[in-house]
């Protein structure tokens, strides 16, 4: 907005409406559970990058003289070693970042490509609908993991391709959300008038439709990002993911699998980790879930 | 005023809702009674609180909300009873009609055993005696053809036919109290007046009483016998049709009158508008709810609430709120 | 005679129904009316008669199958998106829920902004905001309200944006669909008069539609009546309500309740218009109005009634009501 459209807005001071978003905000900072999830997931990021300040040790550094002990104040070892003596601690970090960030940016860029890509369908309709959406049919019958060792087989083992494979997959479930609320959005007379101006497609897209239809989608992505974090946790589980000497909580609980009887921090730490960040996100899901489809309100 | 006594007696019902900005009064202190076989029309605008104090006698408000005072139906009292208890009463002693009548009825069965069904759940007997009250009770709302009728699905329906089944359904158990909420409200005039018509036969012939929310004046006035007018929660005129519509004590009846464009008048340049908006329901103001935007109102219009009460000396029937009473 | 602002001939608008071998919904069906400037031409009819797709015509949001919309002296009926233009500029509509035809993520002026956004890109924003505003105060509302949301307003409030953003980019013709039929009474008749107020200051037709027939008749002039996206009668208002011709504009205005007991209970003893709608996929054949009609006989059957001419107007009926003007 221009400094004098500025101007005009603060003439009329204390009359500024409450906009949905801000409304939204509202029920969701008083919803405790939520504000609990968005505490603990803070935490955990927090966690993440201050925990190898903390510690003196390197997360590929083996501390050969002790191997696989359990937490301990000694020598700063306060999550343990492995089985190579690396320390669990700065590891678990690590793990934490690779797993967020996969996370975080898969589900973002699948979101934009299903936005978009749902909208347009929807709002062009007809045969333009019609082939968008066969595709999604057909790209959403191929298994997730037979693609994904498809992949990884061919182009060798790398963490963008599995960047490249979820999101290849999660995308679509939210272009047919949002093509779904697009049509319905369509209906709507305050598009409709938007549509009688003539103006652009691109601008009815934009202003009218995606903001109104992205509640959803914001509630889905929530829970996506654990999704999404599990996901490259089996996989790396499975040997096809992130790669030695690079680490996330998945190849992490993995690895801590095979000494479950002798160490059983090394399973225990790391998924509780995990564990606590599924909760975070449901918690911030269930929130805002109820926080952008306020149904009881009178 | 009949002196049968009361199907349905309301006393001094109030509806509070708790919602995030603190409660909000919808009805704020109601009373009203129905006599057998007698229809009361209730008119108000939006946020008057009609719907709410139909939705009270009704048992069917939403969890937020706080209901006082009385509503007793056959002398049995229905504020703060038993959900179970409300559920029977609602099959059996109250028939209800809402506005849209596709909601109303289940989509994937066919509209003669949704009759069947009501019956023999709460009547108690067979499939015969049910198809047979079924049919009969769809002849009394005037659907030609019921036999072929019977055996059709809501959707092959028209609108005014899918309402009166939904009439038919309210009907079926005989129950002593009609409520209908805004039930000609979603369907085109000419479908209105035929569904009019059958309350009034219905009121006629089988003594049920009738209570009509609606926001059109028109709508009760050949429906009901009296008419209660509200405004901000409350009742503010309360009269048999004939008298509140020949004169209008309330300047808020009288405007709301005034404000409609007529069929039967010479068309005026200007329609006469009642100024500004219903105050909100957050808010309780001191003196009469109608005085700001009442042309009629005076300083003590504004501090001191008009109580609802007789008029004059032998208007036998009709009741106003108005320190300053349109004269006749 | 100059040439009205608005004239329609034939008007017809066929929509192809999905799965049902080629039938054709037939919406408006060789429909013709004019509207001069600053004038205002009522339509009424239940609902299905056609009269929302005739509006969504008239602003090219549905494809015209046949006939011309003739508009300022050129016809718009197969014209693209960008020759549309001048069209969608000129002719503005308010529509019939007041909060639904606001985007809910707009503020108040941004809504009234938006018709200034498309068609005046070139003007300056704060220029664009200073319109946007002025508008609100001459609908009545004010700068209190310009950076409110919709969800905030009452439902006149918000008809009364919807108007000022029909209004903001200088309009010849407002269509205005249902616009007052989901307000309040009391607010049914502030709007009503604001618009007869902007018509006469600044000389804009008006195209009324309702099935509202008392609040048509205080507004319109002249007067269409549909019935399964057919014409069945139109004329001057005046007339058509004090003496209708065709058997159908009766029912309607008998079918208007009236806040008077005594008339109403009169009324009472009148026969009703029998039935309901037939299904617009498959009307009666003939008159599509035999089906309910009291006067119908074999030949409504059999022959389509023409349009035939009759004083300012004309009606489509083989059994007209009498012409008590002769």
């Amino acid at each position: 907005m221009t400094p004098e459209g500025q101007a005009l807005v603060e003439a009329a001071a204390g009359l500024r409406g409450e906009s949905l978003w801000r409304a939204a905000l509202g029920r969701f900072s008083a919803n405790r559970a939520a504000m609990a999830g968005v505490l603990l997931l803070v935490a955990i990021t927090a966690f993440a990058f201050v925990a190898p300040l903390l510690s003196p040790h390197d997360m590929e550094a083996n501390d050969w003289e002790r191997i696989q002990i359990a937490p301990t104040t000694e020598q700063s070892h306060w999550f343990g070693t492995d089985a190579n003596g690396r320390d669990l601690f700065v590891r678990v970090a690590a793990g934490a970042r690779v797993s967020l960030a996969i996370g975080l940016i898969t589900t973002l860029v699948s979101v934009v490509i299903g936005v978009l890509y749902g909208a347009i369908a929807g709002y062009a309709g007809g045969r333009t609908d019609q082939v968008m959406m066969r595709i999604v049919d057909v790209l959403y019958a191929l298994p997730l993991f037979f693609a994904i060792i498809i992949l990884v087989t061919v182009f060798g083992r790398n963490i963008f391709l599995v960047f490249l494979a979820i999101g290849a997959v999660e995308w679509l479930t939210i272009a047919r959300i949002v093509r779904g609320q697009t049509l319905a959005a369509k209906q709507t007379e305050y598009v409709e008038a938007a549509r009688s101006l003539g103006a652009p497609a691109s601008r009815v897209v934009l202003r009218h439709i995606v903001p109104n239809v992205v509640g959803p989608v914001i509630v889905f992505s929530t829970l996506l990002v654990p999704t999404v974090i599990l996901v490259e946790s089996f996989l790396s589980f499975l040997g096809l993911g992130v790669q030695e000497p690079q680490t996330s909580w998945g190849l992490l609980i993995s690895q801590g699998t095979a000494s479950l009887d002798s160490a059983p921090w090394l399973l225990v730490i790391p998924a509780a980790f995990l564990a606590a960040t599924m909760f975070a996100f449901n918690f911030i899901g269930d929130g805002l879930r109820d926080a952008l489809d306020p149904r009881d309100e009178s | 005023m009949s002196t049968s006594p009361a199907v349905l007696s309301v006393r001094d019902l109030t509806v509070r809702f708790a919602t995030r900005r603190g409660p909000v009064d919808a009805v704020r202190g109601v009373s009203f009674e129905v006599a057998a076989g007698r229809s009361l029309g209730i008119v108000g605008e939006s946020g008057s609180g009609k719907s709410q104090t139909c939705f009270a006698i009704m048992g069917l408000l939403p969890g937020n909300a706080r209901v006082g005072g009385s509503v007793r139906l056959d002398g049995e009292e229905l504020v703060g009873v038993a959900r179970g208890r409300l559920d029977v009463l609602r099959g059996s002693r109250m028939g209800i009609v809402f506005q849209d009548p596709m909601t109303a009825l289940t989509p994937h069965r066919s509209v003669g055993s949704q009759l069947c069904e009501v019956v023999m759940r709460h009547a108690g007997v067979d499939r015969v005696e049910a198809r047979r009250r079924a049919l009969e009770i769809m002849e009394r709302v005037r659907i030609t053809d019921p036999e072929r009728r019977f055996d059709m699905y809501p959707f092959e329906l028209s609108g005014g036919m899918r309402q009166r089944i939904v009439i038919a359904s309210a009907l079926v158990l005989r129950p002593a109290l009609l409520i209908a909420d805004e039930p000609t409200t979603a369907l085109d005039v000419t479908v209105q007046a035929e569904v009019l018509r059958t309350f009034r036969a219905v009121v006629e012939h089988t003594g049920t009483s009738l209570v009509l929310v609606t926001h059109d004046l028109g709508v009760v006035a050949g429906t009901c016998d009296e008419v209660a007018v509200m405004y901000a929660g409350r009742i503010v005129e309360r009269a048999d049709a004939a008298t509140l519509f020949r004169a209008p004590a309330h300047p808020y009846t009288r405007a709301l009158l005034d404000c409609r464009p007529r069929l039967d008048d010479a068309p005026a340049a200007r329609l006469r508008s009642i100024e500004g908006q219903p105050p909100s329901p957050a808010l309780d103001l001191p003196g009469c709810a109608f005085a700001p935007r009442c042309a009629l109102a005076e300083t003590r219009c504004r501090v001191e609430r008009p109580a609802l009460e007789p008029l004059g000396t032998g208007a036998g029937t009709r009741l106003a709120a108005c320190h300053r009473p349109v004269p006749p | 005679m100059t040439e009205p602002l608005l004239d329609v001939r034939s008007l017809t608008v066929h929509f192809p129904v999905r799965g049902r071998g080629g039938a054709v919904l037939r919406a408006v069906d060789d429909v013709s009316f004019s509207v001069g400037a600053g004038e205002t031409l009522g339509v009424v009819g239940e609902s299905g008669c056609g009269k929302s797709t005739l509006a969504r015509a008239l602003l090219g949001l549905v494809p015209v199958t046949a006939g011309s919309i003739r508009f300022a002296g050129r016809d718009y009926a197969r014209a693209d998106e960008r020759s549309l233009q001048p069209l969608r500029r000129a002719v503005r509509m308010v529509f019939q829920d007041p909060l639904a035809s606001l985007n809910p993520r707009f503020t108040v002026r941004q809504c009234v902004r938006e018709p200034l956004d498309v068609f005046e890109p070139g003007l300056a924003a704060r220029e664009r905001d200073r319109q946007a505003v002025a508008m609100l105060e001459r609908v009545g509302l004010g700068t209190a309200f310009a950076e409110r949301y919709p969800h905030e307003l009452s439902g006149g409030q918000n008809q009364r944006v919807s108007i000022a953003r029909a209004l903001v980019a200088g309009p010849r013709l407002v269509i205005c669909d249902e616009a007052v039929s989901a307000l309040d009474v009391s607010i049914q008749a502030q709007i009503l008069n604001l618009l007869a107020d902007i018509q006469r200051d600044t000389g804009i037709a008006l195209l009324f539609i309702s099935h509202d027939l008392s609040v048509v008749r205080h507004v319109s002039r002249h007067l269409l009546v549909l019935y399964l996206g057919r014409t069945m009668e139109r004329g001057v208002a005046r007339s058509v309500f004090a003496h209708p011709r065709h058997p159908y504009t009766r029912s309607l205005i008998d079918a208007v309740p009236v806040p008077d007991p005594a008339i109403e209970r009169a009324r009472a003893a009148a026969p009703a218009l029998v039935g309901e709608l037939p299904s617009p996929l498959a009307p009666p054949s003939g008159c599509v109005f035999r089906t309910r009609c009291p006067r119908a006989s074999q030949l409504c059957g059999i022959t389509p009634p023409p349009l035939v001419p009759a004083g300012d107007g004309a009606f489509a009926c083989h059994h007209p009501l009498e012409d008590v003007d002769r």
